[in-house]
């Protein structure tokens, strides 16, 4: 029952599939309301980057998870991203978790780390305030549509005062292109807690060749004084179309901080958001992504600021190879009020071919004027004296490029604090350059 | 094989003007060459006609190393038959340190999977920097990048060290050089001769050639050498300038592509 209409999912069929799991009510008659929407609203319009000219609509059908019974029966390529020793892991594959654990010391300090799914049965008082409050279901078709099917997915809840000091990863992959695969993430952290939450969203390129659609929300909410770093790479194959939205809310003196590494093989719509709801609270995004072949790309970054002496920062790097085309947005909002308030942001692109594309837009609204911000935009192609002299010292132009693309990201990629992030990063990025 | 290389009838332009007129030049191994001339003249063109550089096509000629010909070759390629050049000025690449750069220029030689072990690398690199009297941080400074002048050329010769070529080309490796610095490089480049390598020195003065004593010196004028000589003539251009060698060849403007 593959669907593959111009509008992937109805009423009918999602609240069937949704009882049949059991969800709650509540979660039943959320995902009917927004099945019914994603047939009448729009996709979402990104600047300069026509969607709709992708297949969307190759969501796939449900396929009923099963769980394993070690982290050995995953694929190797998938293995290899689990961080050593990790006691709080959790995987989905296609349309499910099939692992999960969490160590007990963490388990005994409140922290919940389970499936989404799970999370609603099991935690509903503790899901239900937020699941769809950053993002709303019926923004666009996107925004419907995982309402309406998501599955598996992560819920992270750090309560009030708690310290995680290891990051909690999930490695999120589909093998099965014919599969549902439409994960929803939520973090709350409580006030003044720190949490670190890192994933890999990637396809198992030997099994998963079809055409797929991976649309995927992040949500995030910081209570005050909280900290959440949250470290995301994706490398979805290149029959995917990787659609991600992710947002945060962060309350008084709370920080978020954003780490992206967009390194899919296929069509990418990367949009991340921090509202900065609270006095003093603050946002760090890094993103930094690389296109090949003919994959097109939209990248955007928004920070929008109420709180007053709230701080953001946001960069991205992209490197475009073959024809590969990126539309880079960094919009920077400053609301009425936001006294003091500080933003900067700056988009590079790095063309390493004649038919690669970039465009990097950077925007700032205003609407406050005892605050501070800036920009700084840039798109050019690779220096051919860069090359010629790394060249001259033998290296392959291909190697040459490669050490000049990672040079390039270098700068992003070794702010990275947080090790596990940085180390995957370092991986996938191998993986995509090494082809 | 004894390392040998033939310049013959090179021709090259750039952007349609034809700087290099017809070069002819032997080298053989153990020989150390010099290169004079005025600016403008065309030494850095043969230079980077042979190493390869985008901008120049070679129109006519050949050269070849040990029987091979580098003009068919990549820049790559050429740099790993055994080629090497100095460059007058060598680029900067942000983002990469100075020992992935060399790392990687060495592992370029090697079969993979024979990559050379980080210790033994670093160890490597670390005697030669001692040598050249390189700040043990410059190894971890993004590539030429902010290097001053002189830093960058000491970082030329720390790559020939490294390398191990057969052929080297110093393009004024000896100009923003101090005092000191002039003496170090000449000493690391006299630690390199070899009866397997040869070397074309591209300079404008005397005092390189002071400590680098070349077994013939070429002038070069109009993108042609058009006198040759020992290391007396290099001693004389330096004392009486080239007026006189102009005066004999009947040369007004000694430079070369000027429209
Ligand atoms: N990219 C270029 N475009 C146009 N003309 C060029 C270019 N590169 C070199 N030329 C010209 O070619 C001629 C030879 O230059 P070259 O750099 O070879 O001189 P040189 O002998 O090395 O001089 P110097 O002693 O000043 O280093 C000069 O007239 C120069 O202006
Ligand atoms: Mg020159």
């Amino acid at each position: 029952m593959s669907t593959q209409l111009t509008t992937p999912t109805d009423r009918n069929s999602a609240e069937t599939l949704a009882r049949g799991k059991g969800e709650p009510d509540w979660l039943v008659s959320l995902r009917g309301e927004a099945a019914e929407l994603a047939g009448t609203i729009e996709w979402p319009k990104p600047e300069k980057v026509r969607i709709e000219r992708w297949n969307l609509t190759a969501v796939g059908s449900y396929e009923t998870p099963a769980a394993v019974a070690s982290l050995a029966e995953l694929p190797a390529n998938v293995q290899e991203l689990v961080a050593e020793g990790t006691e709080n892991l959790l995987v989905q594959r296609n349309s499910g978790v099939v692992w999960k654990q969490l160590s007990a010391e963490l388990a005994s300090k409140g922290v919940i780390f389970t499936d989404l799914e799970t999370a609603c049965r099991e935690h509903g008082d503790l899901v239900k305030p937020y699941l769809f409050q950053a993002v709303n279901k019926d923004e666009d078709k996107l925004t419907a549509l995982n309402a309406a099917i998501w599955n598996g997915g992560v819920f992270v809840y750090v309560p009030k005062n708690v310290e995680v000091e290891l990051p909690l990863q999930a490695v999120l992959f589909n093998d099965n292109a014919g599969a549902t695969f439409a994960p929803h993430i939520l973090v709350v952290a409580e006030a003044n807690s720190r949490v670190t939450y890192v994933d890999c969203v990637v396809t198992d390129k030997s099994k998963a060749n079809g055409e797929f659609v991976h649309p995927a929300i992040v949500e995030v909410f910081v209570k005050p004084g909280a900290l959440v770093r949250y470290g995301s790479v994706h490398s979805l194959g290149e029959g995917g179309v990787d659609m991600t939205i992710r947002r945060a809310v962060v309350e008084n003196d709370g920080r978020v901080e954003w780490i992206i590494g967009d390194l899919n093989d296929g069509h990418t719509l990367s949009d991340t958001k921090s509202v900065m709801k609270g006095q003093g609270s603050t946002s760090d995004v890094k993103v930094i992504s690389v296109g090949n072949n003919a994959q097109q790309m939209s990248l955007t970054t928004r920070a929008v600021h109420f709180g007053k002496s709230s701080d953001s920062n946001m960069i991205t790097r992209a490197v475009m190879r073959d024809s590969a085309s990126a539309i880079i947005n960094g919009i920077t909002k400053i609301e009425h009020g936001a006294t003091k308030a500080n933003g900067v942001q700056t988009e590079r692109v790095l063309m390493l071919s004649p038919k690669a594309r970039g465009d990097a837009n950077p925007i700032l609204l205003i609407d406050e004027d005892d605050v501070t911000a800036g920009h700084a935009a840039s798109v050019g192609q690779v220096n051919p004296e860069q090359v010629y002299y790394l060249m001259s010292r033998g290296i392959s132009r291909q190697d040459a490029e490669r050490l000049i693309i990672y040079g390039f990201l270098a700068p992003v990629v070794s702010e990275i604090s947080v090790e596990a992030v940085r180390n995957q990063l370092q991986r996938l990025l191998e993986r995509k350059l090494e082809g | 094989m004894a390392t040998h290389f033939v310049i013959d009838g090179l021709k090259a332009e750039i952007e349609g003007k034809e700087i290099l007129k017809g070069i002819n030049l032997e080298i053989k191994g153990g020989e150390i060459h010099a290169i004079m001339g005025p600016n403008g003249t065309g030494k850095s063109t043969l230079a980077s006609a042979l190493m390869g550089h985008p901008k120049y096509e070679v129109t006519a000629g050949s050269a070849s190393l040990d029987g091979e010909d580098l003009m068919e070759m990549e820049t790559d390629e050429r740099a790993r038959a055994g080629l090497f050049l100095a460059m007058q000025y060598p680029s900067e690449i942000p983002g990469v340190t100075n020992s992935d750069f060399l790392r990687s220029a060495i592992n370029a030689r090697r079969e993979e999977g024979n990559e050379i072990s980080l210790i033994k690398f670093i160890r490597q690199m670390e005697g030669k920097m001692k040598e050249l009297e390189m700040n043990p941080e410059f190894a971890h400074r993004y590539l030429n990048e902010g290097f001053s002048g002189g830093e960058k050329k000491r970082n030329e010769i720390l790559q020939m060290m490294l390398l191990d070529p057969k052929i080297v080309v110093l393009d004024e490796i000896d100009s923003g050089l101090d005092i000191d610095a002039l003496r170090i490089v000449a000493n690391g480049v006299n630690a390199m001769r070899s009866e397997d390598r040869g070397f074309l020195i591209i300079t404008h003065y005397q005092r390189l050639l002071n400590y680098i004593t070349p077994d013939f010196v070429h002038v070069m004028m109009q993108g042609r050498i058009v006198k040759s000589g020992g290391p007396e003539l290099a001693q004389r251009l330096e004392n009486e300038g080239y007026d006189w060698v102009k005066e004999e060849l009947g040369i007004q403007d000694e430079t070369v592509g000027q429209a």
